[in-house]
C-alpha cells in the first residue's frame, strides 16, 4: 500500500469505472448541498489528493450504524466508501481477524500517524475499568484512546458515540459515555441517529477525506449540512400542523388522512436530522411518511425522555415519579389556589377573633 | 394589639400619599400581566393542541395563528421586561425594589421575618410598607425577575429553532439548548416556567386584594393610579 495513492486509484482498483466514479461525485456534491460546479471539484480532489485512511472502531453498540452504512441508498456510494474503509480497519466488515487484524491498527499508526480519520461506532463503558467492552484483550476505552492519540479527526457515528444512546440510558450500569467525554484533544464530528442515514454518513466522510477538513459544524458538533434543521421544519405533514389538524389516535380519521402526528408523540419538532429530506432506503420512506411519529433517535438521551407516544417529555425534574410539566404545574397551581383560599378563610377568622378579643378587652 | 388596625377607616389618614409607581412602571405592570395571560393560554395550546379541524389543510391556519399570537405576546413580554430594567436605572427608588431585595440589610430581614410570621397568623401586628413589602419583594425577584428572565431566554432559544441556525435568536439565545441537554428539555422547563408564573399570579392577586381590604394602605388602586394612600395615622 503506497502512502501517496489517491482515493480515485483505490476506487479503480476495486473495479469501479470512471463513469461510476463521476456519478458518485455528482451525487455526493448534491447530497452535501453544494452547487453543480462542485462535482468537478470533488472529482479533482479525489483524483489528486493522497487518500486519507479511515479506521472504523466499534465499542458498545448494536452495529446498526454499519448496517445502515452498507445499505447506502445509492449502492455505489456505499461500495466506494466501504471499499476504502475496509482497506484499513473495520473489525465487523474486514476479512482479517484476531492478531492479524489488530496488527493493522499499529501499521496504520506507523504509516499515517496524525493523518487518518477515526470513525467510532458505539461508545466506551468506563465502569470496572472499562471491562464491559474488551477487544483483543484490552478494554475498548484504552484502544479508543490509543487510536485517537494518532488520528487527525474523529467521526462519532450514531447516537451511541455522539450522546450515549441506549446503553447510557438510566441507570447506565456500565457508565457508557459518548466519545467527547473521553477524547478531548481532537476535533469530533457527531453524526447522531440510531442509526444515522446512510447518505449522511457517506456524505460527511466524503467531505472530510476529499477536502481534508471538517464540515461546518453546529454548537454541538453536528454537520450543519444535515443537522441544521428539525424534521418538523421540512416535514411534508407540516401544513397539517399549521392548520391544527392532528392524529388523535392511530386508528382515527386523521391518521388515515395523514394529519400531523404531534399529538401522538412525534418528536419531529425537537429533533435535528435529515430524515424529512433525505429519507431512508434510497428515499423510499421515513417514519412520519409511514404513519408513525419520529422517536427523536438523533437527540441527546432520547431513551430517557418518557414515552415515544407522548408529545411532552417526562424527563428532568421527576427523579422517580413520571410526571409532565403540565401535571407538575397543574398540581402547583391547584395547591396555590387551595392555599390562597385557606389563607383567605383563616384571615377572615383571624380578623373576627381579633375583633372579638378587642371587644372583650374593651368591655 | 390589633388596636392599630381598627384605629381609623380608609381614607381618613392625614399622612401624605406617596407617589410609588410611576407611569412606565404601571404600564409595564399591565402589559406584562396581559402578555402573561395571552402567553399562558397560547403556550398551553401549543403544548396541548385543540382537537383536530377537518377539511383541507389549506383552509386552516389554527396552530399558525396560535403560535403567531404567542410570539407577538412573547415580544411584548420581552421588550416590556427590557424597558422595565431600563426604568430601574432612571426611575424613582421604588422602581429598583423588584430587582434588588436588600438582603444585606438586617432591618429589611427583620421586616421579612415579621411579614412571614404575619402571613402565618403568628402575629397580628401589621407593618406599613411604602412600596413592596419584603416578602413580596422576594417573591417578585424570584418569579418576575428570575423566572421571567428564564422565560425570555428559553422562549427566544426555541423561537430561534424555527428561525434557523445563524438567526439572531439562535445566535443570542441558542446556547441554552445544548446547555440544558436538548430542545425537549428547554420546552419542558419553558412549560414549567409558565406554571410558576401562574402560581405567582394566583398568590400575587390574592395578596394584593387581601392587603387592599385588610391592610393599612391602598394597594390595587396604587398600581392603577400610582399613589399610595394611607388608612390610618399610626407609624
Amino acid at each position: 500500500m503506497a502512502v501517496h495513492e489517491t482515493l480515485y486509484e483505490v476506487m479503480r482498483q476495486h473495479g469501479i469505472t470512471r463513469r461510476s466514479f463521476l456519478k458518485f461525485c455528482s451525487l455526493t456534491a448534491a447530497g452535501l448541498g453544494m452547487g453543480p460546479e462542485f462535482a468537478g471539484k470533488l472529482a479533482h480532489a479525489l483524483e489528486t489528493k493522497p487518500r486519507t485512511p479511515v479506521i472504523w472502531l466499534h465499542g458498545l453498540e448494536c452495529t446498526c450504524c454499519t448496517e445502515s452504512f452498507i445499505r447506502s441508498g445509492n449502492p455505489l456510494a456505499g461500495d466506494v466508501i466501504l471499499s476504502m474503509i475496509s482497506l484499513d480497519y473495520d473489525d465487523t466488515l474486514m476479512a482479517a481477524a484476531g492478531h492479524q487484524a489488530e496488527e493493522l491498527l499499529e501499521q496504520t499508526i506507523e504509516k499515517y500517524d496524525g493523518q487518518y480519520v477515526l470513525a467510532c461506532e458505539g461508545n466506551p463503558p468506563l465502569n470496572e475499568d472499562g471491562m464491559y467492552c474488551i477487544q483483543g484483550g484490552i478494554p475498548y476505552v484504552e484502544k479508543l484512546k490509543h487510536m485517537a492519540d494518532h488520528c487527525k479527526a474523529i467521526v462519532a457515528w450514531g447516537s451511541c458515540a455522539s450522546w450515549g444512546c441506549v446503553q447510557a440510558a438510566k441507570p447506565n450500569p456500565t457508565r457508557a459515555v459518548p466519545i467527547h467525554k473521553v477524547i478531548r484533544d481532537k476535533p469530533i464530528v457527531k453524526v447522531p441517529g440510531c442509526p444515522p442515514i446512510a447518505e449522511v454518513m457517506t456524505g460527511v466522510l466524503t467531505y472530510m477525506i476529499a477536502f481534508d477538513r471538517l464540515p461546518p459544524l453546529d454548537r454541538q458538533g453536528r454537520p450543519l449540512m444535515f443537522y441544521s434543521q428539525r424534521l418538523h421544519d421540512k416535514c411534508y405533514r407540516r401544513p397539517h400542523f399549521d392548520a391544527g389538524q392532528f392524529v388523535e389516535r392511530f386508528d382515527d380519521e386523521g391518521a388515515r388522512k395523514g394529519y400531523c402526528l404531534y399529538k401522538v408523540g412525534c418528536k419531529g419538532p425537537t429533533t435535528y436530522n435529515a430524515c424529512s429530506t433525505v429519507e431512508w432506503n434510497d428515499g423510499l420512506s421515513w417514519p412520519v411518511k409511514s404513519g408513525h411519529g419520529c422517536i427523536g433517535c438523533a437527540e441527546n438521551d432520547f431513551w430517557d425522555k418518557g414515552s415515544f407516544y407522548s408529545a411532552v417529555t417526562t424527563a428532568g425534574f421527576s427523579a422517580g415519579a413520571e410526571a409532565t410539566a403540565d401535571k407538575v404545574g397543574g398540581v402547583l397551581a391547584g395547591a396555590a389556589a387551595i392555599g390562597v383560599a385557606a389563607h383567605a378563610a383563616a384571615s377572615v377568622v383571624s380578623h373576627m377573633t381579633g375583633k372579638q378579643s378587642e371587644e372583650s378587652s374593651n368591655g | 394589639m390589633s388596636s392599630t388596625t381598627a384605629a381609623s377607616g380608609p381614607g381618613t389618614s392625614s399622612l401624605k400619599p406617596v407617589y410609588v409607581y410611576e407611569a412606565p412602571v404601571r404600564i409595564w405592570h399591565w402589559t406584562h400581566a396581559i402578555s402573561i395571560i395571552v402567553l399562558s393560554i397560547t403556550g398551553y395550546l401549543i403544548a396541548n393542541p385543540l382537537p383536530a379541524l377537518h377539511g383541507e389543510a389549506s383552509n386552516h391556519f389554527m396552530m399558525g395563528y396560535i403560535r403567531m399570537i404567542h410570539f407577538i405576546a412573547g415580544y411584548v413580554f420581552a421588550i416590556g421586561f427590557a424597558v422595565r430594567i431600563y426604568w430601574a436605572f432612571v426611575g424613582n427608588r421604588f422602581s429598583r425594589e423588584l430587582f434588588i431585595p436588600p438582603v444585606w440589610s438586617r432591618e429589611w430581614r427583620g421586616h421579612l421575618m415579621h411579614k412571614i410570621k404575619f402571613n402565618l397568623f403568628l402575629t397580628r401586628k401589621m407593618e406599613k410598607t411604602v412600596a413592596h413589602n419584603p416578602l413580596a419583594q422576594v417573591a417578585m425577584w424570584f418569579f418576575n425577575v428570575l423566572v421571567g428572565l428564564f422565560m425570555v431566554v428559553s422562549g427566544f432559544a426555541l423561537y430561534g429553532e424555527g428561525l434557523g441556525v445563524g438567526s439572531w435568536a439562535d445566535r443570542w439565545f441558542g446556547w441554552l439548548i445544548p446547555m440544558m441537554g436538548s430542545s425537549m428539555e428547554v420546552k419542558m422547563w419553558h412549560t414549567l416556567g409558565m406554571w410558576l408564573l401562574i402560581v405567582f399570579a394566583i398568590i400575587h392577586i390574592y395578596m394584593a386584594v387581601r392587603s387592599d381590604i385588610m391592610g393599612r394602605e391602598s394597594c390595587v388602586s396604587t398600581i392603577i393610579g400610582g399613589w399610595r394612600y394611607w388608612k390610618d395615622d399610626q407609624p
